[in-house]
């Protein structure tokens, strides 16, 4: 094991090099003119000077609130739905069997194709953004909790009964925390695919938010506007994503390291 | 004298039948339609109080008496009775520490112990005091807040153990209990054991593959023989005296007497399970 300083310098010079290969390959002509033309790479001084300018102008900070509202609503109604539906067909297993082609079918089906019926039946604001987050966090969370439920060890199963549970105490210290353990477990994923679902809803046709800041730059070849907008989602997914970790860590304290799934 | 003499515990009597198994037998359906006679019809009685062991070769399908006897499933023919009662469901009596991980580890020990206590409706503040004490007296007083998993394998099992007999059964189910364990483990964890049951003389069934643990524990080694259609074969006292030693009473002259007696008997059966699952 590396030590952490260490790691964080090698990480730190990674980014180094690759900044000064942009920066080089964009500004040093080579012959006439640079091997990447600016105008589709943009340079690094650019990018910067645009997120800075977002950042002291304050105007970044109305597109950030709405793509988080959004990815948090998101996560939150589809985990809930996630939650309640997995259990009851981990229960019930003949409506899991009634309903698990269509399961399958709406699973399957590319959540992109259905962003243009949700702005059409929830129109260009955060709920349509909502929703399209949703369909990708639900089944996540609805295949998890089903798992949880399904997959508790039958010895321990045996053990809850042999110590007098009964089938609604049996629900309570067994299913669910083995269906929430679950759903912990795959918590950095569900996150991840609530702010995918805002961001590409909102990079789709919305008024507001991370995706539509880019889409403007797209829409008028403003390219240090696209790579800037980039740039500030990544650094808001890697925020999400700490601040996961340490949920998770505070949640999961009973599970050894080792068991920790990641998809 | 192996057994403890006119002891009245509770509504039961010393000497009346704790466990007994009228020509139960067991056969599990297999899936192409056929079914395969796992245990051919059997009785057996234990007796209230009495530590029996039941030792078998590997597959001889003696958990799965143990099964029967806790009400986990039915036998295929024949009955159960516990204290002279049919058995239909789950034993209620019965207290059963698995051979298998069966601690919930999403749960601390202390909660654990106390879980059996909660679904009595026991109040937690008096549930967590109580098993607190039994904690103390599995010797970890102080790995109250641990998790299993950051528990030894022979921690756990002490903690399966206070678990189960916070509840009081009359019964004692134990299947391989400490089969995981290394041999120093196995020896304390013996050794707990007879010290636990001592103070009450719970009746109890201890299904295990070792012939010396089971002579070392029990008052009574019932011997299975190799499945399919696995039967009892032998049933031999222990007269060894209590309380004992798990490690001094493997010195007894008596001990090895009684060994290699029993030995004679379980080592065709063994050889025979031994051929029927591949030498494996």
């Amino acid at each position: 094991m590396m030590d952490r300083a260490r790691l964080v310098t090698l990480q730190i010079i990674v980014a180094i090099v690759a900044i000064a290969l942009w920066h080089l390959l964009t500004t040093v002509p080579v012959g006439e003119k640079p091997l990447l033309p600016p105008f589709f790479f943009s340079t690094p001084y650019d990018v910067a000077e645009r997120i800075i300018k977002w950042f002291s102008t304050g105007t970044i900070w109305r597109h950030l609130w709405i793509t988080l509202v959004e990815s948090v609503l998101a996560f939150v109604v589809g985990s809930v739905g996630g939650v309640l539906v997995g259990f009851w067909f981990a229960r019930q297993p003949l409506i899991a069997a009634v309903f698990d082609p269509y399961v399958k079918m709406a699973n399957a089906l590319p959540r992109i194709v259905l962003a243009p019926i949700f702005t059409l039946w929830f129109g260009l604001g955060i709920a349509s953004k909502v929703a399209l987050g949703v369909t990708l966090v639900f089944f996540i969370v609805f295949f998890n909790v089903y798992q949880g439920v399904k997959e508790v060890s039958p010895t321990v199963l045996a053990n809850a009964r042999m110590l007098g549970m009964s089938e609604q105490q049996l629900m309570r210290h067994v299913y669910w925390p083995s269906a929430l353990s679950w759903m912990f477990s795959s918590l950095h994923t569900s996150v991840g695919f609530a702010v995918v679902g805002a961001v590409v809803g909102e990079y789709l046709g919305s008024a507001a938010g991370l995706g539509y800041l880019i889409l403007q730059a797209e829409g008028t070849f403003d390219i240090a506007g696209v790579f800037a907008g980039m740039f500030v989602l990544a650094a808001f997914v890697l925020v999400i994503d700490y601040l996961v970790t340490l949920v998770e860590r505070r949640l999961l304290v009973w599970r050894p390291v080792t068991a920790e799934t990641r998809t | 004298m192996a057994q403890g003499e006119g002891m009245t515990k509770g509504r039961t009597r010393m000497g009346a039948a704790a466990i007994t198994f009228s020509n139960a037998s067991i056969a599990f359906r297999l899936a192409d339609g056929g079914s395969y006679p796992a245990v051919d019809p059997t009785s057996l009685s234990i007796a209230d109080g009495e530590f029996v062991a039941v030792v078998g070769p590997t597959g001889c399908g003696k958990s799965t008496l143990l099964n029967i006897a806790a009400g986990l499933f039915p036998p295929s023919s024949g009955a159960v009775s516990i204290y002279e009662t049919p058995l239909a469901g789950l034993n209620r009596l019965a207290g059963y520490l698995f051979q298998a991980e069966a601690l919930f580890p999403w749960k601390t020990a202390l909660e654990n112990v106390a879980i059996g206590l909660d679904v009595m409706g026991v109040p937690q503040a008096q549930a967590h005091d109580r098993a607190q004490a039994w904690l103390t007296r599995v010797g970890l007083g102080a790995f109250g807040g641990r998790y299993p998993h950051m528990l030894s394998g022979g921690q756990r099992k002490r903690i399966g153990l206070a678990q189960v007999l916070i509840r009081d059964p009359k019964i004692l189910l134990m299947d391989e209990p400490f089969g995981p364990l290394d041999a120093q483990t196995r020896q304390i964890m013996g050794n707990l054991l007879l010290d636990l049951w001592s103070t009450d003389r719970k009746a109890v069934m201890f299904v295990t593959h070792d012939l010396e643990e089971a002579i070392a524990l029990s008052d009574r080694v019932v011997i299975m023989s190799a499945g399919p259609s696995a039967r009892i074969i032998g049933d031999w006292r222990v007269g060894l005296a209590r309380p004992r030693d798990i490690s001094e009473v493997k010195l007894d002259p008596a001990f090895h007497a009684l060994h290699r007696e029993i030995w004679q008997t379980l080592k065709t059966e063994v050889l025979k399970g031994y051929e029927q699952s591949g030498g494996g």
